[in-house]
């Protein structure tokens, strides 16, 4: 089976005053359809910028994809243009942003924004149009869709605003979902209940969706699969169990480690990962979580890790997994007991 | 052991925002703090745990009810008492990229209050600043630099420093980590921890994480428009929460954990919370609560202590 969508060593710069900004090196994943993978990793991963380059919204110049490939439905979508991706952009790929109060236009009806993508890509008359925005509002839980079809985005709340969005992105029942930090802006009553609405609606229309996040509770929640980012690069990639379970790459241990457990009695104090996220206008030439990370070794700082296939789908971009390694893991799990 | 170093009774704080409008940010909220405890406060955007945190450091003044520190009753003091108590509550903001003036050098940053409360000059105060850098994980180099030469995480801990630089005795942080990266979250609460052994502190801390308010806290105030809901220790209140509210706050937490996420039942509440304008009539939650019955619109339920430390506002457990 060919996959949804597929990225393929893409490389995305920025240039500075500062110099030039290596957002994206040779990220690599792919998406079925129908799943839901999380990319996880903190600012400047290049989580946003990569599925921003998916999407076609990086500003060139001065962003540039210095190489790589994206090819969405069997398509290579690359260097399509602007015409070409708006086609793509309103029908099959539809996108949700973190900050519901800036996506929506305020001087527009809610109703409007929503009919707009439908009028332009599914061809409907106005009248269908906004039938089918009323129905769109029913199907993400906003009651008295009607009389709300006519109100500005300022008469809704974060959480309602957000749902406006998702039924914007869904209006043409897209193949792919992205969404960029959904809820991040909201209160955790409220992110239950949007995450509640994405995991139903994915269900029933049978949509991919790619979450952006940093919250490991969401992904453990959401995602099937996980694919975690750092310093521009894709460290590990695997089921969500194996990220959970068994992680084979330190950043991944770092990450799990420095947050606490709701489900553990007892306090303990937490692991952070010391220092700070590297510098993007020179990176190392090795791995770039080396500087910070407690394992590292001599080579690390020398040469950036391959990607060690752990099994079918999990693979580590760490050369702790190289059979010359020492064992650290087993050593990890000796000084805990 | 237990000397509660901070008092606060039936405290209010309105906004007026209209001729006949008024902000109920706070409304009628009484607990107290001991001496080297940590205090969580958690509740949703706009249930006024913010407001509540700075009414109590005197940032605004109470529209009634008393806060009071150390023994000294906020209002009536004189002006050297005030000063004194200024100095030693002293509060942490949420946004280390608003809370830090980018036009003034780190030093001057970190020595405003010593300055204003002429606690050193010269080359001790130097000193001092130096030191409080080395302290909250910085280099005394840092000193000469402004604000934008630092990540978020540094500048939080700039905030840090410029707060233990007066010796305070109790400290609001008012959502200090929801800024930072996660791994970067982790490196600000064990230096917070690390502070208040060393320096005997006492923390009020405000947070919607209720991961890390748990992680934290030795005890744990849940508010809702307004109004405290739930008060008891932080293990108590998550094995046993009796506020409804409290229930589907705990279960709205995500958990870091695939096998039990997907597992689990979770209580979803259905809206938004109401304004803080124009509360509902009797308990504010009634109108999320799953379990309202006639009464909650008609009496506010009491402030009970159900059981031996644990507090709350619900006509459930009212007889």
């Amino acid at each position: 089976m060919s996959h949804l969508l597929k990225v393929e060593n893409l490389q995305v710069s920025f240039k500075t005053y500062g110099g030039e900004v290596q957002a994206v090196r040779n990220v690599s994943f792919h998406v079925d359809q129908g799943e839901v993978v999380a990319i996880v990793g903190e600012s400047g991963s290049g989580k946003s910028v990569t599925v921003q380059t998916v999407m076609g919204l990086i500003p060139i110049p001065p962003g540039k994809i210095k190489g790589g490939k994206i090819t969405f439905s069997g398509k290579d979508i690359t260097n399509l243009s602007k015409r070409e991706m708006r086609k793509l952009k309103g029908s099959e790929i539809g996108m949700v942003f973190q900050d519901p109060m800036t996506s929506l236009n305020p001087t527009m009806k809610i109703g409007k924004q929503i009919a707009e993508g439908l009028i332009k890509h599914q061809k409907l008359s106005k009248a269908e149009a906004k039938q089918k925005a009323i129905e769109l509002l029913k199907l993400v839980g906003i009651p008295n869709a009607a009389e709300r079809y006519n109100q500005y985005p300022h008469e809704f709340s974060g959480g309602m605003r957000q749902r406006v969005v998702i039924a914007i992105a869904l209006a043409c029942a897209p193949k792919l979902l992205i969404a960029d930090e959904p809820t991040t802006a909201l209160d955790v009553t409220i992110q239950a209940q949007i995450l509640d609405l994405m995991k139903d609606l994915q269900r029933r229309m049978n949509t991919a969706i790619i979450l952006i996040t940093h919250d490991l509770g969401v992904v453990a929640e959401m995602a099937q699969r996980v694919i975690v980012m750092y310093g521009g690069i894709v460290v590990e990639t695997g089921t969500v169990f194996d990220i959970f379970e068994r992680p084979k790459h330190p950043y991944t241990w770092g990450l799990l480690e420095s947050i606490p457990k709701p489900d553990v009695k007892e306090k303990k104090r937490l692991i952070p990962i010391e220092g700070s996220p590297p510098d993007l206008f020179s990176p190392p030439k090795g791995c770039p979580f080396a500087p910070r990370c407690k394992y590292a070794m001599e080579i690390c700082v020398e040469k950036m890790p391959g990607e060690f296939k752990i099994s079918n789908e999990h693979i580590a971009k760490c050369w702790l997994n190289d059979p010359r390694a020492p064992q650290v893991e087993a050593l990890i799990a000796a000084g805990r007991e | 052991m237990s000397v509660e170093i901070l008092q606060v009774e039936n405290v209010k704080k309105h906004f007026k925002i209209g001729p006949n409008q008024t902000v109920k940010s706070v409304d009628g909220i009484s607990f107290s703090i001991k001496k080297g405890e940590t205090f969580g406060l958690v509740g949703e955007s706009g249930s006024g745990k913010s407001t509540l945190g700075k009414t109590i450091v005197g940032l605004y003044s109470a529209t009634s009810g008393r806060v009071s520190f150390d023994g000294h009753e906020f209002g009536d003091l004189d002006k050297k008492t005030q000063k004194k108590l200024n100095r030693e509550m002293q509060m942490i903001f949420q946004d280390p990229h608003a809370s830090l003036n980018p036009r003034m050098r780190v030093e001057d940053i970190i020595a405003e209050g010593i300055d204003a409360h002429r606690l050193a000059k010269g080359k001790e105060r130097q000193e001092l600043v130096y030191h409080l850098l080395e302290r909250v994980g910085l280099r005394p180099e840092h000193a000469q630099r402004f604000p934008h030469e630092f990540s978020g995480g540094q500048r939080q801990r700039i905030g840090i420093a410029r707060a233990l630089a007066v010796k305070p005795k109790f400290i609001v942080a008012d959502e200090p980590i929801s800024a930072l990266d996660v791994s970067i979250q982790a490196q600000v609460i064990n230096l917070l921890e690390d502070l208040k052994h060393e320096e005997n502190l006492t923390y009020l801390f405000i947070a919607h994480d209720l991961g890390m308010v748990k992680h934290i806290s030795d005890r744990i105030g849940v508010m809702y428009l307004g109004k405290m809901m739930e008060l008891t220790t932080s293990s108590q209140l998550f094995e046993e929460p009796l506020h409804p509210y409290t229930e589907a706050l705990l279960s709205a937490i995500p958990l870091p954990n695939p096998r039990l996420a997907k597992k689990r039942e979770r209580i979803i509440l259905s809206g938004d919370p109401p304004s803080p304008v124009n509360p509902p009539s009797g308990c504010r939650f009634r109108t999320r609560c799953p379990y309202a019955m006639d009464i909650c619109a008609k009496a506010e339920p009491s402030w009970k202590e159900v059981k031996e430390n644990h507090w709350t506002a619900c006509h459930l457990y009212s007889k």
